[in-house]
């Protein structure tokens, strides 16, 4: 019998349902690689990678001067040696009033410099440049330095962090606040 | 001897290719014609790329014997690799310029095929794999960059994490599927690993298979002739008769000179080797060591120019916009141009393009290197004032040039060709501003210079200014405000 379009043979249909049920093990197995592969963005959504982190004893920090201080970064895996090690910049104002920034440039993220003769943090990278309280002086940075949110309890001054600030996440983070508002 | 004979080694021979069948491809492949314009050292490049990548994935290999990919180890075991292990800074060094070479040779022979109207019908997917292969290499510089788990590599990654974070809406999930997680950690150089090592060499082995196959199906481009015009309708019978008429065959008529350059080049990137030695590693990857001037490998260094001098509101949709059109030009342009006229000699616009690209380029380069735009941290302590611009000036002017360095002025200033080179020179300053205008840019700054009104007290400010109106050419007066002068007069 000569077979037609319209008629399906045995061995066509069996090829068919091989064809759908590799599809299906490709899609049931598809589940678990993706979490795998995006669980470094589900994690932080399920319970957010920023803590409080105690930077030292408010006497560290004289008033009117800006210091460089460090801290271990909240989340560690066993192989991350020195790179949970983390810098930034402590501005005591006066009192319990502090500014504490990142030390990434707002324009790429490589590393300020304070240079208190001139008032200045200098980026060595582009040539970008803040004023003392953090704002925007000159070069490519489009705004100025970020700021970690601090508390002073005890004497102990103690920042919000666990995330590398960039500039696109941290306007992500400024609309939030505004829809919260 | 008579037992091994020539009769002997047939018989095995034939043994192989009953069971394997590949004799007669491999003759078909070898003994194809090619038109006989294309045994040309012009011809080179591509077989020379293929010849460093073959290099890159046995010294890869090689280095992979040593190398600790874990953040906290990296660095230590490339140390290693320089110092302990017999002829490890060797591999290093012929790995790294390598990859140099590999980039430099790959837009070598982009610019050739491109100049050559060899991206033109049926070629049109050989460039297009070819545009692929490209960026599969600027991958593994940047990732192998990475792998050099140092300073550089660490502010590197913060460089590549703060573009990816612009996109909109995806930025900061994409930066943490970058990241491995919400810094710079393990985890970051764990995944720049497998794919430096596992997934773009992957793809590489197969994208440069199906390109060079092509090469060998669709026949070696031809020599461009002027006023020889590809037509789709008759341009494969041409060449064919072509290959006829003035063929000859691929092995040995153009593949001597193949393999000659290929030998050349290696030999080259073992005298690099030699004489320069491994790139790195910098500094310890630890970022509270915040004194470094973290700078990209050659091949970024253009772009790190370049987000140096784009405007700051142009950055963004310049760094998320430009590469998309660049690569979407690259695709199309085999069917925007897939016909019509080969020779560079009636492309008049395809050789200003190469060229311009060429120069914009290494314009960029050139300026990285030197960096005009970053202030030179220790100017203001290191570079000593020279005398001629304190010779007869008074106590109030040696004052301001005090101020003038313990400002850092000279960090962005240079006097005398020495100091940063941010801001202009200041040897004749006084020549192009009036004592208002030196107060008012010292103290609100301006153009792209701090306001340094709130970091002076009027007496610095006083003495600065008298400094600064002290430098003019010997015979040439300082800017005067005629209707002050006029003024005060009165």
């Amino acid at each position: 019998m000569m077979p037609n379009e319209t008629t399906l043979s045995r061995r066509g249909l069996f090829m068919k349902l091989g064809i759908l049920f590799n599809g299906l093990v490709a899609a049931v197995l598809a589940v678990p690689i993706g979490r795998f592969l995006l669980s470094s963005i589900t994690r932080g959504r399920a319970n957010g990678f920023l803590s409080w982190v105690p930077l030292g004893n408010v006497n560290q920090f004289p008033e009117g001067e800006t210091r460089l201080a460090t801290f271990r970064n909240p989340l560690v895996m066993p192989t991350d040696g020195k790179t949970v090690d983390t810098a930034c910049w402590v501005r005591r104002i006066a009192g319990d009033q502090f500014q504490v920034f990142a030390v990434n440039c707002a324009h790429l993220g490589c590393p300020v410099r304070w240079f208190p003769q001139s008032g200045l943090f200098l980026c060595p990278c582009h040539g970008g440049a803040y004023y003392r309280d953090g704002s925007r002086a000159s070069g490519p940075p489009e705004r100025g330095l970020f700021e970690y949110p601090y508390k002073v309890e005890n004497g102990l001054i103690t920042i919000q962090a666990g995330e590398m600030p960039t500039p696109g996440a941290n306007a992500a983070l400024m609309r939030k606040g505004q829809r919260c508002a | 001897m008579r037992l091994i004979s020539e009769g002997s080694f047939s018989r095995i021979g034939a043994w192989f290719d009953r069971r394997l069948q590949l004799a007669a491809p491999i003759r078909e492949a070898s003994e194809h014609r090619v038109p006989r314009s294309t045994a040309s050292w012009w011809y080179v490049f591509g077989s020379a790329a293929l010849i460093v990548f073959c290099l890159q994935l046995v010294t890869g290999i090689l280095l992979a014997l040593t190398y600790v990919p874990s953040a906290g180890e990296a660095w230590s075991s490339l140390q290693a690799l320089n110092h302990e292990i017999s002829l490890g800074w060797f591999i290093r060094a012929l790995h790294g310029w390598g990859s140099n070479f590999m980039v430099a040779i790959v837009l070598i022979h982009m610019m050739q095929v491109f100049l050559f109207g060899a991206y033109k019908f049926p070629r049109e997917l050989t460039w297009i794999i070819g545009v692929f292969l490209l960026l599969m290499t600027l991958g593994m510089a940047f990732s192998g960059q990475v792998l050099r788990f140092d300073q550089d590599a660490y502010w590197g990654l913060g460089i590549g994490a703060s573009i990816a974070s612009r996109v909109p809406f995806a930025g900061p999930a994409i930066v943490k599927l970058m990241l491995g997680g919400p810094i710079i950690a393990g985890a970051t150089l764990s995944r720049f690993f497998a794919l430096h090592v596992f997934v773009i060499p992957g793809m590489l082995i197969g994208f440069v298979g199906l390109h060079v196959l092509m090469v060998f199906k669709l026949g070696i481009n031809e020599w461009p002739m002027p006023g020889r015009i590809v037509k789709r309708a008759t341009y494969l019978n041409e060449y064919h008769e072509l290959t006829k008429k003035d063929g000859a065959p691929f092995v040995p008529y153009a593949i001597w000179k193949d393999m000659f350059f290929a030998a050349f080049i290696l030999l080259a990137v073992a005298a690099c080797a030699v004489w320069f030695g491994p790139f790195g590693p910098t500094g310890k990857p630890d970022p509270t060591i915040i004194q470094t001037v973290p700078k990209p490998d050659y091949f970024f260094l253009w772009l790190y120019a370049l987000l140096s001098l784009l405007p700051p509101s142009l950055e963004t949709p310049a760094l998320l916009i430009g590469p998309v059109l660049v690569i979407l030009g690259l695709l199309l342009l085999p069917f925007l141009s897939g016909e019509g006229e080969k020779s560079w000699k009636r492309r008049p616009i395809a050789v200003l393009t190469v060229l311009l690209l060429a120069i914009t380029l290494g314009t960029f380069t050139h300026l990285a290197e030197y960096t005009p735009w970053s202030p030179q941290m220790n100017a203001w302590s290191a570079a000593p004032m020279p005398a001629r611009f304190l010779r007869g000036t008074t106590a109030l002017e040696r004052q301001g040039a005090l101020v003038f360095q313990s400002k850092q002025c000279r960090n962005c200033h240079s006097l005398a060709d020495s100091g940063g080179q941010r801001g202009p020179a200041l040897d004749s300053v006084a020549v192009r501003l009036t004592q208002d205008q030196l107060i008012r840019q010292v103290i609100q700054g301006g153009g792209n210079m701090p306001a340094y009104g709130k970091n002076l007290s009027p007496a610095e400010a006083t003495a600065l200014v008298a400094f600064l109106e002290t430098l003019h050419p010997a015979g040439q007066a300082p800017a005067r405000d005629a209707a002050r002068d006029f003024a005060l007069r009165q």
